[in-house]
């Protein structure tokens, strides 16, 4: 997992090296200290030496500034290099997610992406300079400070040995045990969280079935939990602090106590002894914060763990060897094509077998769930099928270049996105070498120029992000015009057209007869009226092929079909029809 | 340690972190006051014993590092020299000391123990009291107030208010107390050097001010280009699709190259500077060390001012316990400026008013007597009653039949734009009205209106004659069965987000709702039938089973009146078909409002009112209207556009 991550470090070594180093010596100014001012209270001050004062008091003022110097590198050098990492880590991670088939999306969803290429990469980033500048630093200065309590005194250094083993003991129980309820703790407070999300995006069904007292007892019910877990894990942290007093306390009573017994048998001076206690605060404090260091670098292992599943997520779509770069022409073929969305799932299409000559027009129509959508996204290779497979121009679509494909194969998606931007900026989606008179080319054929020429700003007009200030009809015109940039041999709509009337509708499928018949078109749609006119009408139903034939054929012989049109049909045309 | 080490999560997190830059806190002191008051009135006593236990703390502490001078001085110094030093006194001080000691420890032990419970109980007071004043808000707060915004009370303020309750609020106390015994204490010792201590101080903490406020401006910087990433982020992860269907992965990349490089150059500045603050504070502590020491040092030798050895000694203790509270408290003091602005965040939600309530009017069950006239009774018989209750305590029941009218109404969601101009309308009990109209033409919000979701002057709707501000708004709304356009689903199985209609409602019941909306044949199919978990608001379920669960929801409430907005727009007209036949089963005999956007939908109705910008325009039924060639002939025709 963590091998995963590293090289992400790249340019970033040297940083990553020098700020452990820097906060090493760091450490060794700051253990220095207490020596000189022992040096300078027996050498000094007990014999009166004023000029012995004055040199060992600017030698140690130069020794903290140059703490302060190395400190202040560590510092700067440290955040270079965990920023630097953090933006390898987002880069690295976006690039590869550009590699994902839409199978690689639907694993992750895009919340799950979102999260990971934020949030995630923000702690991995905290983590790794937690790393950097204390993972060193707080070992080195415990070991400086013993060994510097060694040099003093080897009697009372071990004094110091055996509380850091009293407390390392504790820690690593205590530690332990916490470190096992958190996780739970953070799960029931995310649960909590979404639970709050619920009640506001559904407030008006909260409202609506005056649910407010039901919710508010569920709430507290939830926060109750919450509450004992969470007094129950910091219960168990909280012996930490009286704990770590306890033992400076008691190893300051057992150094007074022996130290006065050492000074005056002469064996230790009082400066020394002084200097002592400066080091029973190191030490400690040096190990609580190995403590945090550990406690912060495992929590963000979760993290570590999200985004290495991200890199380490293979596209299961790629290009075979020697791709074919030319699509012939836009015949479509289905040869005993099956799919499933799960390996070993369930099979939402079942050998379908289908062949539609270049340059006709299909109709799709079925229920909800019937596997329209699935059926068409095979085309551009979206997915790829379990069993059979699936031609283009006559040859398996597995044996094209990806890009050549998709850029043959054009698809308007049913839950589409215009981004941020002009309407030209989308609209170049299509083809960004194309020019202002072949955008206005194409939304004319999708009668998307007539809502744009009202705009002040007409096709600069700013899109909002999702396209929020457009109306649906608007965008989904939008989005049949940006497929048209592509210039296609085949053109997908996926339910493109429900939110526009059905006179433009009418309109737009003039239009497309006049002007691209070469175009093979396949039309997913709940209308009737929207694919009548077709050259053939696909009636799918449970993954399965249910009729495919002409209007009138269909409607004399099949019983889904007859049916949604009855849903469907005016009383005053069937009248009319019958009179 | 290590509940306030949790690393962030959550897409909220965003403006939590923006606060780094400079938070703004209003009213500091007012908010303060405000949360101690919540803290002191739910755990006074609790309070009272964690401030005697940190004094009790910190006393002990000030006390041991008294006794090093007197170590020194009164023990050690004396007996040097001497043939047979004598322990014993030593032996007694240290008895002494080590009383405080224990004292000391179990006042720790105690205060962290009981400040657990406060902190924690404090925050589940406040996010309780945050969750149901929410839900008691008007649905005009929820228009005017991002989702986000919201959760984020919730995911950042509620939780940097853990943090600030739970470590920084007891480690001020303690540092407060620790510092003003040190500094009576260095005092005691020595007054000129202690000067000199503070004078050190105050230039260290000028120092990490300038530093800090250097690091603020990149840290706004910091935060905008964070924002730009994650914007980003966020808006092609969602069209992540489509950028595979136009084969956009290069240019995507370059656009997110740059963005990146920005955050990265912004970032590594203001987290140089941000942790600048740590070595600076140490070594300049360090300094300020040396500094006193040789002063210290040159008082000793020249016996000025009475210093000993042993004072020396003791007083270099203090100099580190008077610097380290004074460094924390200057780094804590960012994040407590940040709790604060997040308490008031929370605090101005609490003080926005609720929905308000003047009706008096409640809804009950009742049934004929034999001779015609109507008594209250406990249980469901599929009759309801308005009970009107007179100023003398006598009552009225009116039976409720669905008799609306709605009267010369105006109504605009903010004061500058009229949504609804002078509607007038009518439904008369049973009948079936459908609204008609493109987006924004005011259907919905006569929905909205009539279950009181945003208030109207009085005596504009009337329901069964009643105005409905007289009606108690709970029982107004519990007299509606309301199908909403966005279907939502709450975390639970199918079943109980069914019975979200009527709790009570035995699975039998559930169940024939579900057959009668139609849903009972995909939920069948569903891996635990009626038992499937649903999550992440039925995100398992296409749009249009979430309808038609939707539909089930209202059938089993079994409401006098009716109100379907859309409720049917993404189910396919075959299913719809099927669920027609339900829906007019559920709609016979009930006033009912329909809205759709498929005019096969709306046929059959009573009356259609066709809307635009909130006047309505045409009314009558399908045959008068086509007959009419006005607007609904040339919608119907498909000659003119519906959004």
């Amino acid at each position: 997992m963590i091998k995963k991550l590293t090289p992400y470090i790249g340019e970033f070594k040297l940083p990553s090296l020098l700020t452990p180093l820097c906060m090493i010596a760091e450490v060794v100014c700051e253990m220095v200290i207490p020596l000189m001012i022992a040096s300078l209270v027996d050498d000094g001050v007990t014999v009166g030496n004023l000029k012995h004062v004055v040199v060992m008091g600017l030698a140690m003022a130069a020794v903290s500034l140059l703490g302060l110097l190395f400190g202040s590198l560590g510092a700067i050098w440290g955040a270079k290099a965990s920023t630097g990492f953090s933006r390898n880590l987002r880069q690295g991670m976006f690039e590869h997610i550009q590699t994902f088939s839409f199978a690689n999306i639907d694993h992750f969803s895009t919340a799950g992406l979102v999260t990971r290429l934020t949030t995630d990469v923000t702690n991995i980033q905290n983590a790794y300079q937690m790393i950097l500048r204390m993972c060193f630093r707080a070992p080195i200065s415990l070991i400086c400070a013993i060994f510097m309590a060694f040099r003093v005194n080897s009697q009372m250094a071990m004094i110091y040995v055996w509380a850091l083993l009293f407390l390392s003991v504790c820690l690593v129980i205590i530690l332990s045990s916490t470190m096992k309820i958190f996780p739970k703790v953070f799960e029931k407070y995310d649960e909590l969280n979404a639970s709050v999300q619920e009640n506001v995006s559904a407030i008006r069904v909260v409202k609506a079935y005056v649910r407010e007292k039901f919710e508010n007892t569920k709430f507290k019910a939830a926060s109750g939990n919450l509450y004992n877990l969470f007094v129950k894990a910091e219960r168990r942290m909280m012996i930490v602090m009286p704990l770590m007093q306890l033992t400076v306390y008691s190893c300051i009573l057992l150094i007074s106590w022996k130290g006065a017994h050492l000074i005056v048998g002469g064996t230790l001076t009082t400066g020394e002894l002084m200097s002592l206690f400066t080091y029973c605060m190191n030490i400690l404090m040096s190990l609580m914060m190995v403590a945090m260091v550990f406690v912060m670098v495992s929590m963000s292992m979760a993290s570590a763990r999200r985004i290495s599943e991200v890199l380490s997520e293979d596209s299961s779509l790629t290009n075979g060897e020697k791709p074919v770069m030319e699509v012939a022409d836009g015949s479509i073929d289905f040869e005993d094509a099956s799919f499933a969305y799960k390996k070993d799932g369930a099979e939402v299409l079942s050998h379908i077998d289908l062949h539609i000559p270049a340059g006709s027009t299909i109709g799709i129509l079925g229920g909800t769930g019937s596997a329209k959508s699935s059926l068409v996204q095979l085309i551009p290779r979206l997915y790829d099928v379990t069993g059979g497979c699936v031609k283009v121009g006559g040859l398996d679509v597995r044996r094209y270049d990806l890009d050549t494909l998709r850029g043959a194969v054009a698809m308007v998606l049913q839950k589409n996105v215009l981004f941020r931007g002009t309407i030209y900026e989308n609209l170049r989606w299509g083809d960004e070498n194309a020019t202002d008179e072949q955008c206005r080319e194409v939304c004319r054929l999708a009668c998307a120029d007539e809502f744009i020429d009202t705009f002040p700003d007409g096709y600069e007009t700013m899109v909002e992000q999702g396209g929020a200030n457009l109306s649906g009809g608007q965008k989904q015109r939008l989005c049949i015009a940006r497929a048209l940039l592509k210039n296609p041999k085949v053109l997908i709509l996926d339910d493109s057209t429900s939110a526009v009337d059905t006179a433009t509708d009418a309109r737009i499928r003039a239009a497309f007869a006049e002007k691209i018949p070469g175009v093979t078109k396949l039309i997913v749609a709940q209308r009737i009226s929207s694919i009548q006119h077709a050259d053939s009408i696909l009636v799918l139903d449970d993954g399965r092929i249910s009729g495919f034939g002409t209007h009138e054929e269909l409607l004399s012989t099949n019983p889904i079909y007859q049916e949604v049109y009855r849903s469907q049909i005016r009383p005053e045309d069937e009248e009319g029809g019958e009179a | 340690m290590a509940p306030n080490a949790r690393p962030m999560r959550g897409p909220g997190g965003r403006r939590g972190m923006m606060g780094r830059g400079g938070p703004k806190v209003k009213n500091p002191g007012k908010v303060m006051t405000r949360l101690l008051n919540i803290m002191l009135h739910y755990y006074g006593p609790q309070c009272l014993l964690v401030v005697v236990c940190i004094l009790g703390s910190s006393l002990a502490m000030v006390q041991g590092t008294m006794f090093t001078q007197t170590l020194i001085d009164g023990y050690i110094l004396p007996m040097i020299g001497q043939a047979n030093p004598d322990f014993a006194p030593l032996g007694h001080a240290m008895l002494k000391v080590v009383g405080w000691y224990a004292l000391g420890v179990v006042c720790t032990c105690t205060y962290q123990m009981v400040m657990i419970s406060v902190s924690q109980g404090t925050l589940k007071r406040i996010r309780d009291d945050l969750f149901t004043h929410m839900e008691s808000l008007p649905l005009r707060y929820f228009d005017s107030h991002s989702h986000g915004d919201i959760m984020s009370l919730y995911t950042n303020d509620v939780d940097t208010l853990r943090q600030m309750i739970s470590q920084s609020i007891p480690q001020m106390i303690s540092s407060v107390v620790t510092v003003v015994s040190v500094l009576v204490s260095m005092l005691l010792l020595s007054v000129p050097l202690t000067i000199l201590n503070l004078l050190m101080v105050g230039l260290m903490m000028l120092i990490t001010k300038t530093v800090a406020g250097s690091s603020a401006g990149y840290f706004a910087a910091q935060q905008k280009n964070l924002g730009k990433v994650n914007g980003f982020i966020e808006e092609m992860m969602d069209g992540q699709k489509v950028v595979k269907v136009f084969s956009h992965e290069e240019k995507n990349v370059e656009a997110f190259t740059q963005l990146n490089e920005e955050l990265y150059q912004a970032a590594s500045k203001a987290n140089g500077l941000g942790n600048l603050m740590g070595p600076i504070n140490m070594n300049l502590g360090n300094f300020g060390y040396v500094v006193v020491a040789i002063a210290g040092a040159s008082m000793a030798i020249a016996g000025f001012g009475g210093l000993t050895l042993g004072k020396l000694a003791s007083f270099l203790q203090f100099n580190r316990s008077f610097n380290q509270p004074i460094s924390q408290v200057s780094q804590q003091l960012n994040s407590i400026i940040m709790a604060l602005a997040g308490a008031e965040r929370v605090f101005a939600v609490m003080d926005e008013p609720g929905e308000q309530d003047s009706g008096f009017v409640t809804l009950v069950n009742a049934r004929e007597t034999e001779n015609g006239e109507l008594e209250e009774v406990p249980e469901r018989t599929g009759t309801w009653a308005w009970k009107v209750p007179y100023g003398d305590g006598e009552t009225m029941l009116v039976q409720v039949k669905g008799d609306i009218r709605v009267e010369h109404l105006d109504f605009g969601y903010v004061p500058e734009k009229t949504v609804l101009h002078d509607m007038n309308l009518f439904a008369r009990p049973g009948e079936k009205i459908a609204f008609v109209g493109s987006t924004g033409a005011g259907k919905t919000t006569i929905t909205n209106l009539l279950n009181r979701f945003y208030d109207v002057p009085d005596s504009k709707i009337r329901y069964d004659g009643i105005d409905v501000n007289k009606i108690k708004r709970d029982d107004l709304r519990r007299s509606l069965g309301i199908v909403l356009q966005d279907t939502h689903l709450f975390t639970g199985t199918v079943m109980e987000n069914i019975r979200y209609g009527r709790l009570d409602a035995p699975d039998e019941e559930v169940i024939a709702a579900a057959k009668l909306a139609g849903a009972d044949k995909f939920i069948r199919h569903l891996p635990d039938g009626y038992n499937t978990m649903l999550t992440g608001d039925g995100a398992n379920l296409s749009q249009g089973q979430r309808q038609l669960l939707a539909i089930a929801r209202a059938a089993v409430a079994d409401p006098p009146v009716l109100i379907l907005d859309e409720a049917t727009s993404s189910i396919d007209t075959r299913t719809e078909a099927l669920v027609q036949k339900g829906m007019d089963g559920l709609m016979y005999g009930r006033t009912s409002f329909v809205i759709a956007h498929r005019l096969s939908t709306v046929r059959g109705s009573d009356a259609i009112l066709v809307l635009e910008h909130g006047r309505i325009v045409e009314r009558g039924n399908h045959e008068q209207l086509m007959a009419e060639k006005g607007r609904y002939y040339q919608l119907y025709t498909g000659k003119f556009e519906l959004d």
